[in-house]
């Protein structure tokens, strides 16, 4: 049986990380589709044809697309699904969003944010933030599935997959885009750079976020930040690294005025390297890093800057 | 209108969760528990809107043993009206939960259900999308501001690149994010009379639907440990090590 593959993408630009989905896809099967819905998205259509490994790119390009609304983009893959054995989404906002919504439309069990797969209906996935990894088997007939994206290995994009248009629209009329308030960045995305400095409540405001800037610039780094910094304003929600915000897994982390709570680890501890700047010696961020400075951020971080 | 909160009881979202010896699941003997935070966030969100006069009845349900009435009267003291426990034994997968409160929808006939984004046990994400599929409904996730207007309800939504704010037929499901709001503490006169609000227990079985597992749990495992790393003295100590033992920056 065929394995359909949501692409993330933005209208404009194949995300990174479905390439990391149709890793775990291969792990899987290998007749592997990719579904690609929005609107005005040649640019994303021609990207998606070459990423190895996959057959056929399908293409649903209309406007009932252009912003996933869940309840149409789940119409439109519960349509298509017949033909599938597994449903992979990347497990980022708009995967998480539609596809239980495409799960409970074929009356099956959705396996969420798998970082591993033991057979065609087993999968590893974390829960209780990261504590515990449980092995879970699908009864299902068919999988619906999410892909955590530090679980897999990117593929390669030197394929040339068959592109076929989907005339069929589906529009449920129950929900309708108001407006965007985007973050731009001319920084690397939080979940493919290979560094990554993040603040927490410890940069006490958000003008202070600049003295990591000049660090993050220098080493070519993400900036992210705890919760209690996003909450208390300092940084925009889509900083947030941890169980309920963005998982990362950099090859360098550096952890800056943050304590180290339960829901920070489980967004960074798969890092390879980590760093923690705090001035506290009792923080727990000092028992997942590799290196600890115990030391007063204002004084180590111009330091490091000027360091590099 | 009415508004239906449906809540979970997890573990309490500062104690660290081990696994069994026998690496069967987790262990949850003798921890402490709780609602969970964003069932906690989701209930505050329905009080406000009561409050507001937007709302005029909130309505609190769990599924679960009989221990998860302890939630339930979190929530009414909370501000919740009254409280319906879907009693059970069995540890359901997210979509047999979304069967048990669509029944529930179709006897109550809320037109706005507000559930928590997860749960910060199994950290699923599923319930509240797969109770807007079952009941046709549409959905806000991951909202961070909610705004009833006439027969729609404008929903702000955390994504990845930012904020999304789009605009649902009414009834809708609205999932909550963290920055949705800051739930208050229940007060002393509030836990008392929560005691004397309606608490009405259905059993699961009765509602004559398939609850046949969906998943099944093959084993569970601690996460690889990190180890130990070392304190660095200074700046140059640290700019060393990143360079020529970790080989993380040139
Ligand atoms: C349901 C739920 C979900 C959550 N999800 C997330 C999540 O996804 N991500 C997340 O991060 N958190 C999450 N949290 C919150 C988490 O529990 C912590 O509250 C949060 O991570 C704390 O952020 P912090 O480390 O920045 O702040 P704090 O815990 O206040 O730590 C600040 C640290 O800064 C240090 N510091 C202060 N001043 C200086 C200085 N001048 N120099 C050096 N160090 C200094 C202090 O010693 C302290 O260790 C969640 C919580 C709940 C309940």
């Amino acid at each position: 049986m065929s394995i359909l593959v949501f692409a993330e993408h933005d209208n404009s630009e194949l995300k990174a990380d479905t390439l990391k989905t149709v890793a775990a896809a291969q792990a899987i099967g290998s007749d592997i589709h990719l579904l690609v819905a929005g609107h005005n998205c040649q640019a994303v259509v021609d990207a998606a044809s070459k990423v190895n490994g996959v057959a056929k790119v399908l293409v649903a390009d209309n406007a009932a697309y252009e912003h996933q609304l869940a309840e149409n983009v789940s119409l439109l893959v519960t349509e298509l699904a017949a033909d599938y054995s597994h449903i992979l989404a990347t497990a980022l906002t708009t995967g998480k969003n539609f596809m239980p919504r495409v799960a409970a439309l074929l009356d099956v069990a959705q396996i969420s944010d798998i970082i591993a797969v033991e057979s065609s209906d087993t999968f590893v996935r974390p829960i209780y933030a990261g504590n515990a990894i449980a092995t879970v088997q699908s009864l299902d007939s068919k999988k619906v599935i999410t892909v955590r994206p530090t679980g897999f290995d990117a593929v390669a994009t030197d394929g040339n997959a068959e592109i076929i248009a989907l005339d069929k629209v589906t529009d449920a009329g129950t929900s309708s885009h108001v407006n965007d308030e985007l973050s731009v960045s001319e920084r690397p995305d939080l979940g493919a750079a290979s560094v990554v400095i993040s603040g927490g409540r410890g940069m006490q405001n958000g003008d202070n976020f600049k003295l990591l800037e000049g660090i993050a610039d220098k080493l070519g780094a993400a900036i992210g930040a705890s919760r209690a910094a996003v909450d208390a304003g300092f940084v925009p929600n889509d900083m947030q690294v941890g169980q309920t915000g963005k998982i990362v897994a950099p090859d360098l982390y550096i952890a800056v005025g943050i304590s180290g709570a339960i829901q920070h680890l489980a967004g960074m501890k798969d890092s390879k390297v980590i760093v923690a700047i705090n001035k506290d010696p009792e923080a727990p961020i000092f028992q997942v890093a590799d290196y600890g400075l115990v030391a007063d951020l204002f004084d180590a971080l111009p330091e490091l800057e000027s360091k590099l | 209108m009415k508004v239906l909160v449906p809540i979970k009881r997890v573990i309490d979202y500062n104690v660290k969760v081990r696994v069994k010896a026998d690496n069967s699941n987790v262990d949850l003997a003798n921890v402490k528990m709780a609602i969970n935070p964003f069932c906690e966030i989701a209930v505050e969100e329905a009080v406000r809107l009561k409050e507001a006069g937007t709302a005029t009845e909130v309505i609190a349900v769990s599924i679960g043993d009989k221990s998860c009435q302890e939630q339930l009267r979190t929530a009414l003291a909370l501000g919740a009206d009254r409280a319906i426990q879907i009693d059970t034994d069995q540890n359901l997968d997210s979509l047999n939960v979304a069967k048990l409160l669509q029944k529930i929808v179709e006897e109550e006939q809320p037109q706005l259900v507000i559930l928590g984004k997860q749960s910060i046990d199994s950290d699923n994400n599923q319930t509240g999308q797969m109770l807007a599929a079952l009941t046709g409904m549409a959905q806000g996730t991951f909202a961070s501001a909610v705004k009833v207007d006439g027969d729609k309800v404008n929903v702000t939504r955390e994504v990845d690149s930012g904020l999304q704010t789009i605009a649902l037929n009414l009834p809708a499901i609205v999932t909550t994010d963290l920055r949705l709001n800051e739930p208050r503490y229940a007060s002393l006169p509030n836990i008392m009379k929560a005691k004397r609000k309606p608490l009405d227990v259905k059993a699961a079985a009765d509602f004559g639907l398939d609850l046949t597992a969906r998943t099944k749990l093959i084993k569970v495992t601690p996460p690889a440990e990190r180890k130990a790393g070392i304190i660095v003295e200074s700046i140059d100590e640290l700019v060393e090590k990143l360079k020529n033992e970790a080989k993380v920056i040139s």
